[in-house]
């Protein structure tokens, strides 16, 4: 009896901790959402969307920092993406047994979770130095450095969670590898590839470092990538900084607009996989 | 030659009387990696006559059904020796294209495994990889392929539905059905009920009978029934090596080796 009693009491303990160490973080997260509300919200209007940052002093909004991070994004996903699952399908179904996959996925790994500055440092390196200026293109160049191993390895993990049975019963009727890998394994996996886009897109829609020493930043509005781009992380870091009490409130507002931009992706991410049921 | 009037059991019976060697393994080896898992065996599947195999787990038995496709060509490390002739070819010298062998080589596996596709694209999927067709070419064998899986009445009227909305039995009687669409000469089972209720296993061994008409079968079963019920012939393995092969009966009744009497009769250790 003894026995169950001081069971249920280190039970009641470790339960008691754990509830309380999600608390502690969970508090956490509400107070950095509860202090950009209450300071972004302000500034949240439709000029943000429709106006260009302003010179100290006078109003404005976003909008070429928006137009700036839209562009830098979908670049990026665009070029990450179709290489990141070439390379995750590469390690998942054709290397699955080649000695080669683990050196990758160690190598991924380590380009996964490398400090973004040196992906902007490294870029800087080899295409803004060279070249003379900042550069839309240098910036895309840097978040796709960024987008690629987030995609790598949610492919491939993804596709590893692929029963190798389906992969059987293609092979047993004749199916090449590039048929079961199109129609089946891609398909089978869906959920898994979508959501790792996704993240990938949360994950570099935040970042400041890399665009810092590449696409830089640009007061005005420009659709140019071959020159310096607004982005949103870039102008918060540039406004949050100054003395400017209206630069500051934009920053604060277009640090409301990231987090919800994320947070929104993310909570799709978890959510889309769930209510698509494999068909 | 064979009556079709007759039930099936019957026309089974008339094909019993002349039969004609489909496979023959000639000294086949299996080697996981290093480890071997079938020594040096060597027997019959006939045309039109199920034979079954049976065995303890870790018998070779499955090992033994996958060499017949080379679907462990999948894997580097898996590798087999010596002869297994298709209609007098070796199908395991490299030269062969294993992609027309798995045409003719069909195989149904133990785990239900509908492709994640709609229920006609399942079956149609196999069709669509060895040979152009119009769609109502393909409407009409996906149709044949699900009437002679005994599956077409249940899922008529949601051939759109996805594949996986089955039951396990019903499952399992699609795979037969995208296995039998693209015409295969043999068709394996890899225990091809262990998964099912005995009113879906009893549908499925009909379904055996039936593919028996006009295909070489082999049967991987832990059951012991069910090899004794449908089987023609029985082949008893035990640790990587085939210990006896005869007609079902023979073995079922008049075993020449003690560990094969002792396993049929359920005393094996």
């Amino acid at each position: 009896m003894n026995l169950y009693r001081a069971r249920r009491l280190r039970n009641a303990i470790a339960s008691a901790l754990a509830v309380g160490a999600t608390a502690v973080g969970l508090c956490w997260l509400g107070m950095v959402l509860g202090i950009l509300i209450w300071n972004g919200l302000g500034g949240l209007s439709l000029r943000l969307f429709v106006e260009n940052t302003p010179p100290p002093g006078a109003s404005g909004g976003l909008l070429n920092a928006i137009v700036g991070s839209t562009l830098l994004v979908l670049g990026a996903v665009a070029l990450g993406t179709p290489l990141g699952m070439l390379a995750g399908t590469w390690m998942a179904e054709y290397g699955r047994y080649a000695r080669l996959t683990p050196i990758m996925r160690f190598v991924n790994d380590i380009l996964l979770s490398a400090p973004s500055i040196v992906v902007g440092l490294f870029v800087y390196e080899i295409l803004v130095a060279p070249v003379g200026h900042f550069s839309g293109y240098a910036g895309v160049a840097a978040l796709t450095l960024i987008v690629i191993p987030v995609v790598v390895r949610t492919t491939e993990d993804t596709l590893s969670l692929v029963p190798n049975e389906l992969r059987e019963a293609a092979a047993s009727l004749g199916a090449p590898r590039d048929v079961l890998i199109r129609r089946l394994t891609y398909r089978a996996a869906r959920a898994g590839l979508t959501t790792g886009v996704l993240l990938a897109v949360a994950r570099v829609s935040g970042e400041t470092a890399p665009l810092l020493f590449t696409a830089l930043n640009n007061q005005f509005f420009s659709l140019n990538i071959s020159g310096p781009l607004a982005s949103l992380p870039a102008v918060i870091f540039k406004f949050a900084l100054s003395p400017y009490k209206d630069w500051q409130a934009l920053a604060w507002a277009g640090a409301l607009l990231i987090t919800g931009f994320v947070l929104t992706i993310s909570i799709a991410a978890r959510i889309w996989p769930r209510q698509r049921k494999p068909t | 030659m064979i009556d079709m009037a007759l039930a099936i059991p019957e026309r089974r019976r008339q094909l019993a009387q002349a039969v004609s060697e489909k496979i023959s393994i000639r000294g086949v080896r299996f080697y996981y990696g290093d480890k071997l898992a079938v020594r040096d065996l060597s027997m019959p599947f006939y045309d039109r006559q199920v034979t079954a195999i049976i065995g303890p787990s870790g018998c070779g038995k499955s090992t033994l059904l996958r060499v017949l496709n080379r679907i462990y060509d999948l894997y580097p490390s898996q590798r087999a020796e010596g002869e297994v002739l298709l209609d007098g070819v070796n199908v395991l010298a490299p030269a062969q294209d294993v992609i027309a062998l798995r045409a003719r080589v069909g195989m149904v596996f133990q785990k239900p495994m509908p492709f994640p596709l709609s229920i006609h694209e399942n079956v149609a999927f196999g069709l669509r990889l060895h040979r152009r067709m119009p769609r109502s070419e393909i409407d009409d064998r996906v149709e044949a392929a699900l009437r002679r899986a005994a599956l077409w009445n249940e899922v008529r009227d949601k051939l759109s539905a996805s594949g996986l909305s089955l039951s396990g039995g019903q499952q399992q009687r699609l795979c037969i059905a995208r296995t039998v669409a693209i015409e295969p000469e043999v068709i394996l089972l890899d225990e091809p009920c262990s998964a099912l209720d005995p009113i879906s296993t009893a549908k499925i061994e009909e379904l055996i009978s039936d593919l028996a008409l006009d295909h070489a079968i082999a049967l991987v079963t832990h059951n012991m029934q069910q090899a004794a019920r449908v089987s023609d012939y029985t082949a008893f393995m035990y640790l990587g090596e085939l210990i006896e092969f005869d007609r079902t009966e023979k073995i079922f009744t008049a075993p020449r080796d003690p560990r094969t009497r002792n396993y049929v009769t359920g005393r094996f250790g």
